[in-house]
């Protein structure tokens, strides 16, 4: 077929309006924006670990383990295995929490048992207890409610580790300073979710961020019954449980 | 004279009082040469440490990277029961095929053990979550014999 | 199933933090105030009776002082970040401002009180010795040579103004180990306003027991006469202070059981087990009851010289080892239990490593030989001049 000139331009003129219109458009809208300079006071970060999803796979505390190399023995993050007794009221539950986890657990076998799983981390305290009787300043609260430690700055004294109701902090054996979970801070800086709410399969887990109107805490917290580990010590506790049983410590 | 002659006889309480006032003063000095850089500025803390924290190595991509490539999985997952499962909570961390996708090819899950890891019937497990004794469900078949990993209700 | 837990730890909580260094501590420090107070009685509180002890008290808690340390730079994972305590003190951290309580404790009070009382018997050997010697002893007398009696008199005064401000400085001192402790919510084993009480009144009877044991060791060395009106005194004054060191701890444990909160199960259990040896046979019976026994018995019936320097030797004997099971029963046994109340571990002290038993014995000789060193340097007692 015989292409004219005159089509040639006009078509070619078309595709170059069409192409630089489309490009405009990536730009306003696109696939990869600029990123935004991220901003510590716009956010207060917490967690909502959902008591009635957790399946007790495993996957959070694999994936923790991937994204920090978290050593072999100690753990950010864990899950344990309640098995409470109906009959009496006095019983000390059956707890668990085979190598933290990290490969699930073998099959539940005890009969009549209310059993459920509860996933634990950092509670990254709002009045962290740790935080208070750090010597030197190497453990902190950060502008948006994250418990880090600055590795650089640690004597590795463990008064921290001990300080902890939680019992979430550890000796790093090789670098001899302590250790915990970070809320993935290097994630969530950047827009991404932690690597355990990213790898978890039913949503037990959430990054929640309290500064953000939109974000599930706040409905969350209006409608749901709403518990945080040991309520008692005042530690103002970020990771919110959702039905979590009364037997759990 | 009275005050003369308490001088003399307390002057030597001088010395422990110098050697005290240089050993502070030298104190204070070494202090003011080696201290952190800002320390304070947010909190009693070094606010390096903010920054350390944040430069670390990302392992996990998130599934929104996966998605922009492998668009076809995603479009039958969203249809499915696994809509809410990210492709790394199966895939493992993949940031690293997620930059260099040709260089770091990801090996494909291990079924036999993956899917019952999750589904494996537990007394433990919320009972609405979908569950089954392998053994008796599929006598030893693998599991992606019957059901797409993607969408897997039959 | 993981050695050495029954039921349930969280899993960070299986290996303890704290282990044996971390027991010599408040232990060390502990020896440091009470050898200090037993001074103090003599200077400020004028029983007399006790002035042959006076400087050697003094030698005491300075060799101990000086050690105090070393267990805790040897338990750091970065000894050589442990000047950031004096740098950037954190000041809601008790441990942070121990190192400046224990600064002051050792210049201002010990350093000072010691150098005011030995200033004339330094300047006297500044001038007597020679060589090497002789240069420690000028650098002693800080470059003032001057011993008139008004200034002596001067000395004496200020030395007796120090020492009043010492014995709160000492109770400063070992309190804020026991707040260290006392002030962990986590811990209900150690959470007690009563723990700074505890931990000093424990500390000042391991202090006078040291103390006495190496006055009957020094004169025994030296060939000189035991001055048994002085052994008497302190022997009274020990039965005193572990008599209210142990109503202390028995209201403690009374409070506990008689509460019976959520902790007082698994803390029981604990010291059935775990704690049975240390804290029932160890710290309970021989370390308290039979010293407190050998204590009273003197005070209520007449024994010969010989027959009380063996109750006294053998009571505080016992008390030493009584007092370091109590330091024990507290940092381990507050490391045994899980904090889920479910559940229990085990320490195993290892005997080579940086933290084990070799190194906990070095660091309990090694006052010691620093107290001989002292006591060469600076003799507490005047020289007898052979005929």
């Amino acid at each position: 077929m015989e292409i004219s000139r005159r089509d040639l331009f006009t078509v070619g003129g078309k595709l170059l309006v069409l192409a630089s219109v489309g490009a405009t458009l990536e730009q306003i809208t696109g696939a990869e924006p600029a990123p935004e300079a991220y901003k510590m006071a716009d956010h207060w970060w917490g967690m909502i670990v959902d008591i009635d999803k957790c399946i007790g796979c495993g996957n959070c505390v694999r994936a923790c383990s991937n994204e920090n190399h978290v050593p072999g023995g100690y753990f950010r993050t864990w899950v344990e295995r309640y098995q409470v007794s109906e009959v009496d009221g006095d019983e000390q539950p059956r707890v668990d929490s085979p190598n933290g986890a990290i490969d699930g657990f073998p099959p539940t076998t005890r009969a009549g048992l209310k059993s459920f799983f509860v996933p634990k981390l950092c509670n990254h305290c709002a009045h962290s207890p740790c935080v208070q009787v750090c010597p030197v300043g190497a453990t902190f609260v950060s502008p948006d409610g994250v418990v880090l430690v600055d590795q650089s700055y640690c004597l590795g004294c463990r008064y921290c580790v001990q300080a902890c109701p939680y019992g979430c902090r550890y000796l790093h054996p090789d670098t001899r300073t302590v250790d915990k979970c970070t809320l993935c801070y290097h994630r969530i800086t950047q827009g991404l979710t932690t690597a355990c709410c990213e790898s978890c399969p039913t949503g037990a887990r959430q990054l929640v961020d309290f500064k953000n109107p939109k974000d599930p805490i706040h409905e969350f917290l209006r409608h749901d019954m709403v518990q945080v580990l040991k309520p008692y010590m005042a530690t103002g506790a970020k990771v919110y449980y959702k039905d979590l049983d009364g037997s759990v410590r | 004279m009275g005050l003369r002659r308490i001088f003399t006889d307390s002057g030597h309480l001088i010395r422990p009082a110098v050697v005290l006032t240089a050993g502070l003063g030298i104190f204070l000095i070494v202090r003011a040469l080696v201290i952190p850089k800002a320390f304070g500025q947010y909190g009693h803390y070094r606010p390096a440490a903010l920054d350390a924290n944040r430069q670390r190595p990302i392992a996990y991509a998130g599934q929104n990277q996966c998605v922009l490539c492998h668009d076809d999985e995603a479009k039958t997952r969203a249809a499915g029961k696994h809509a809410h499962v990210a492709c790394e909570a199966c895939h493992g961390p993949l940031a690293r095929h997620a930059s260099d996708p040709a260089a770091n090819l990801p090996k494909l899950p291990d079924v036999a053990n993956l899917c019952r890891r999750c589904h494996e019937k537990d007394a433990a497990k919320p009972p609405t979550f979908p569950q089954v004794v392998t053994a008796e469900h599929s006598g030893g078949m693998l599991c992606n014999a019957c059901h797409q990993p993607h969408n897997p209700h039959l | 199933m993981i050695p050495g837990v029954d039921g349930f730890m969280y899993p960070n909580e299986i290996e303890l933090q704290w282990g044996l260094l971390i027991v010599l501590y408040p232990y060390i420090t502990g020896l440091v105030a009470g050898a200090f107070i037993l001074a103090s009685l003599e200077r400020v509180f004028k029983v007399e009776a006790v002035r042959p002890t006076y400087r050697l008290a003094l030698l005491t808690a300075l060799a101990f002082l000086l050690v105090a340390p070393l267990p805790l730079q040897l338990h750091l994972g970065h000894p050589e970040r442990s000047f950031e305590m004096y740098l950037t003190p954190h000041t809601s951290s008790a441990m942070a401002m121990f190192g400046f309580v224990y600064l002051w404790y050792l210049t201002v009070v010990l350093l000072l009180e010691i150098w005011l009382d030995y200033r004339a018997d330094i300047v006297r050997m500044a001038q007597s010795t020679t060589g090497f010697v002789r240069l420690v002893y000028k650098a002693l007398t800080l470059g003032s040579e001057n011993v008139s009696p008004a200034a002596r008199r001067i000395d004496d005064k200020v030395g007796y103004t120090v020492t009043v401000i010492g014995i709160p400085s000492a109770f400063l001192l070992h309190g804020y180990v026991g707040f260290i402790f006392g002030s962990v919510k986590a811990n209900p084993w150690w959470s007690t306003p009563l723990m700074p009480v505890v931990f000093l009144f424990s500390a000042m009877t391991s202090g006078i027991a040291a103390v006495l044991l190496l006055y009957m060791a020094s004169m025994k060395v030296k060939k000189m006469p035991i001055d048994m009106r002085c052994l008497d005194t302190i022997g009274k004054y020990l039965f005193y202070t572990f008599l209210i060191d142990f109503t202390l701890e028995m209201l403690d444990l009374v409070h506990r059981t008689y509460e019976a909160d959520e902790s007082f199960r698994s803390l029981d259990f604990m010291v059935h087990t775990r704690l049975m040896f240390s804290q029932i046979v160890l710290q309970i019976l021989l370390g308290t009851l039979v010293p407190l026994a050998l204590l009273a018995a003197n005070q209520l019936w007449k024994f010969s010289e010989a027959q009380r320097r063996v109750m006294y030797i053998t009571a505080c004997l016992l008390t030493l080892v009584g007092i370091f099971a109590m330091r024990w029963n507290v940092v381990i046994g507050g490391q045994l239990f899980s904090k889920s109340f479910l559940g229990y571990t085990t320490y195993k002290v290892s005997f080579a490593a940086r933290e084990g038993l070799f190194t906990a014995v070095g660091l309990m000789i090694l006052p010691l030989v620093i107290f001989v060193v002292l006591v060469k340097l600076l003799p507490p007692w005047a020289e007898r001049k052979s005929v």
